[in-house]
């Protein structure tokens, strides 16, 4: 309530009326680019320690194309994370998806398309389960996802007899690895697609405007006449779809699908969603800052074992890098707050 | 100790005395900007003691050094009943001293009782191995009654009024303050307690701070209302961008005196002209209006009229803005702009009254209104992206554009579209969000409570734009408690009691005095019309 430019803050002084544009903002560009350039500098270290194995395209291609379904993971999280709910099956959903795919074309011999638009359709089903008991049970989105992610977990190791199933059409491999362009599998460019889809959705429609103040703010949102019910539905069988496309992509990259994989994607998700909120557009969960994060913590992980150092640095480093990025993001936060109120 | 001059006139009860509070040479420095300028306090014990200042003046400057969140610079003097004091305070001195605090936000736990709430400092401080909970009723519910309060220990905070929980959160404080000093001894500091408060509220306050100096405690009492200063405090001291602007004797300044000491010219209060509207076409036409407090509420608005709806705590004045946006369930009732159809009130929701040209701008301005995490130019382009789409989708340097055209005309301060909107006072994040929904251009704007925790300067901006919108054609219904608000804007006040119309006010009886008559006088007439 008080006017605490004059009380808290002086010393940051506003620019006098009349004066059109601010300067560049130096500690906002940093802040926004910090990650990158963490990326770049890590990327140089690993470079200068390995420059061989490291440096060359095979690798960066390899790191590019095969963390891509991370990059499309991560995306479809983000869209619920903007409208203010956690979806915590989306790891789940992946695994379902591959293993319907896997079990409706390579076991009963249904052609892909058909067992892709039904993985596809299953997603759907899911975020529409999500939704219905968030919304109309009113239960915080943390419980139902967790319930229904595990729940679905069940379904897969029942459909699979917790068996790894292989032989999927190797058209879907076909257009997902094999073929590259520039050395570099096509899933990445699937990953990349969506990450300009996503950034122009959530920067320049009314449609993102309208998902970011059902995030931040649900009766403002209400008030201003936005329907958040049906808003925070739609996000929710969003991240179901695209978990699903997702999915398929999984079992394009590996040709079959095992019952639990899959599953090892939430926290590395998470982990990227919430370091890219605090990039590129600090504060907001974004497309951009999310495949940033990606790749940020794959070239941290590919380099260190190439260091020869054990596989366990994968849980350090995701496990690490969520918790530090939401410590990061509150620190943003709250030096906005410090800022100017 | 008496070298100051000052302190030969001050307003001693027993000759000698010591005041229970001396400040001296109290300054404050934010980088190069001084906050506070050789600012000098006495509070004398039993006295209720005003401070005054507007938002930015180093009031809650000097409130955060007396509690020993900022350091003052070298040089400053606190006495405590004439003992010199520490300073900067080291951690936990104020409670040590007696001096207890109550903000606005209370800092009570809404999920827990009244007791526990109580006894949050205690549990908090000591490690207590066996709480007698019997006990401790027993004590809380004598504390109560002492100060002729009905409040439950057992109750839930959360299902209290308001009122109660600013009553409980003083009571808190006292008892704290009681407990460190000797013979009820001490200082309590109300940091503007009153203005989420209904007046019945305020009056049932002011009871408790006349007890609580009564039983010889001293009370620092922050408010923007100059009323409640003269009627609450015996003296005041204003500030004015941290300098000592002076200290009255609250009963024999008068009003204008007082806001030329904050102001530091006289502003002459804005006061709209009180046209003729009977030849005037309908705008509005609410029919039935039913829901929640209100009950059968029917009138016609006028275009370009601003119609204030008031009443006391109950009557049902503020809840009848949500009924008409659709923001809460109405059991009947219709609403219709002229040259539409007229639209049911129980089907009404937000997107469809906006659709029909109705805007709201709720009390709850970073709750309800606009997101404070989100930046001016996000928050006022909310109702109008429509406007924005461009083949390349939004059209970012046309809303940036719009956001500081509006801000320069609605005096936004600072004028920069990307700071995030809690990043400004209360008034500037209102003139934001009334700027957000003028711009749409509503035959219909509501407003609960515009002015809320706005000072002097910002409101008469806000009333000007509200007065301009008006010109234009825009019909306004004002839903407010302040009374000294409504006669400055309002071309008619309609007065409720009980969820229903009881006194419609016009022209010439639109004054302060006689609307805050008509509000007390509503409950009697309310019952009458029943009787009838």
């Amino acid at each position: 309530m008080s006017h605490v430019h004059t009380e808290s803050s002086p010393t940051r002084m506003v620019p006098p009326k009349g004066s059109t544009r601010a300067p560049i903002q130096w500690a906002r560009f940093a802040e926004s680019y910090a990650l990158v350039g963490a990326l770049l500098i890590l990327f140089l270290v690993f470079g200068f320690l390995k420059p061989q194995a490291f440096l060359s395209w095979a690798n960066i291609s390899t790191m590019l194309g095969s963390q891509a379904v991370l990059v499309l993971l991560t995306l479809a999280l983000i869209i619920p994370l903007t409208a203010g709910d956690f979806d915590l099956s989306i790891a789940a959903t992946l695994t379902m998806s591959a293993m319907t795919i896997a079990v409706l074309n390579a076991q009963m011999g249904i052609p892909l398309a058909g067992a892709a638009a039904v993985a596809i359709a299953m997603g759907a089903i899911i975020g529409c389960v999500n939704a219905g008991f968030i919304l109309y049970f009113r239960i915080p989105s943390l419980i139902v996802t967790l319930g229904t992610g595990t729940f679905i977990n069940g379904l897969v190791l029942w459909i699979s007899n917790s068996n790894t199933i292989s032989g999927i059409d190797p058209f879907l491999v076909t257009y997902v690895v094999v073929t590259r362009i520039f050395g570099i599998p096509l899933a990445f460019y699937y990953a990349l697609g969506l990450c300009i889809l996503l950034w122009y959705f959530f920067g320049f429609t009314a449609a993102g405007r309208r998902l970011l103040f059902v995030g931040r703010g649900r009766e403002v949102a209400r008030l201003s006449g936005i329907p958040v019910d049906r808003v925070r539905f739609a996000a929710l069988v969003c991240s179901g779809v695209l978990s699903a496309i997702t999915g398929m992509m999984y079992a394009g990259t590996i040709g079959a699908a095992d019952p639990n994989s899959g599953n090892t994607f939430l926290l590395p998700a998470f982990a990227a969603a919430f370091l890219g909120a605090t990039s590129i557009t600090p504060g907001r969960f974004n497309a951009w800052g999310s495949l940033v994060a990606v790749y940020f913590l794959v070239i941290g992980i590919t380099g260190l074992t190439m260091l020869g150092i054990d596989t366990f640095v994968q849980n350090l480093f995701y496990g690490g890098a969520l918790v530090l990025a939401v410590a990061l993001s509150q620190l943003v936060r709250k030096r906005e707050a410090q800022d100017f109120s | 100790m008496t070298t100051d001059p000052r302190q030969e006139d001050l307003p001693r009860k027993v000759p000698g005395e010591a005041p229970a509070l001396s400040i001296r040479h109290l300054s404050k420095r934010f980088g190069t900007s001084l906050v506070l300028n050789d600012v000098a306090l006495d509070v004398m014990p039993g006295e209720v003691h005003g401070l005054l200042g507007q938002n930015g003046s180093g009031k809650s400057t000097l409130i955060k050094v007396l509690a020993g969140f900022h350091d003052p610079e070298p040089g400053a003097e606190l006495l405590m009943y004439g003992e010199p004091a520490e300073l900067p305070m080291p951690a936990g001195a104020a409670r040590r001293l007696g001096i207890s605090f109550v903000h606005q936000h209370l800092g009570l736990i809404p999920s827990l009782s009244v007791l526990e709430n109580l006894l949050l400092g205690d549990l908090a401080a000591a490690n207590l191995w066996r709480i007698d909970w019997r006990r401790e009723t027993a004590k809380a519910r004598e504390t109560f009654a002492r100060f002729g309060l009905d409040i439950d220990p057992r109750a839930r905070i959360g299902d209290l009024p308001q009122v109660s929980r600013a009553l409980v959160a003083i009571v808190r404080a006292f008892e704290d303050v009681r407990q460190h000093s000797a013979g009820g001894r001490g200082l309590l500091i109300l940091d503007e307690p009153t203005p989420f408060l209904p007046k019945a509220g305020v009056d049932q306050l002011f009871g408790l701070v006349r007890g609580i100096v009564r039983a010889g405690a001293s009370v620092i009492f922050v408010s923007h209302d100059i009323d409640e200063i003269r009627e609450i405090t015996d003296r005041a001291t204003i500030l004015r961008d941290g300098n000592l602007a002076g200290t009255v004797v609250s009963k024999t300044a008068d009003h204008d005196q007082f806001i030329e000491l904050i102001v530091g010219r006289r502003v002459s209060l804005y006061q709209a002209d009180k046209p003729e509207f009977a030849d005037k076409p309908v705008a509005v036409t609410i029919r039935n209006a039913k829901g929640g407090l209100v009950d059968d509420v029917s009138f016609d608005v006028r275009k370009g009229e601003i119609v204030g709806l008031t009443g006391l705590i109950g009557s049902g004045s503020d809840a009848l803005p949500y009924l008409l946006y659709g923001a809460k369930p109405a059991s009947g009732g219709t609403i219709e702009i002229a040259g539409s159809k007229s639209l049911p009130l129980s089907g009404l929701n937000p997107g469809s009254a906006m659709a029909a040209k109705i805007a709201f701008l709720p009390a709850d301005r970073l709750g309800a209104a606009g997101v404070g995490s989100l930046t001016i130019a996000d928050n006022m382009s909310l109702p109008v992206l429509s406007e924005f789409r461009s083949w390349s989708g939004l059209d970012w340097g046309a809303i940036t554009d719009r956001a500081r055209q509006l801000g320069q005309r609605y005096d936004v301060r600072p004028n920069r579209p990307e700071l995030n909107l809690s990043a400004l006072s209360g008034g500037n994040a209102q003139k934001v969000l009334m700027a957000k929904w003028l711009q749409t251009e509503p035959t219909l704007l509501m407003l609960d409570e515009p002015t809320q925790g706005v000072d002097v300067g910002a409101r008469q901006h806000l009333f000007a734009a509200l007065d301009s919108a008006a010109e234009k054609g825009t019909s306004i219904l004002v839903a407010s408690t302040d009374s000294e608000q409504l006669a400055q804007i309002c071309h008619r006040v309609l007065v409720f009691a009980r969820g229903r119309i009881v006194k419609e006010l016009t022209g010439a009886e639109i004054t302060k005095d006689r609307i805050a008559e008509e509000c007390l006088r509503s409950m009697s007439s309310a019952t009458l019309s029943e009787a009838a």
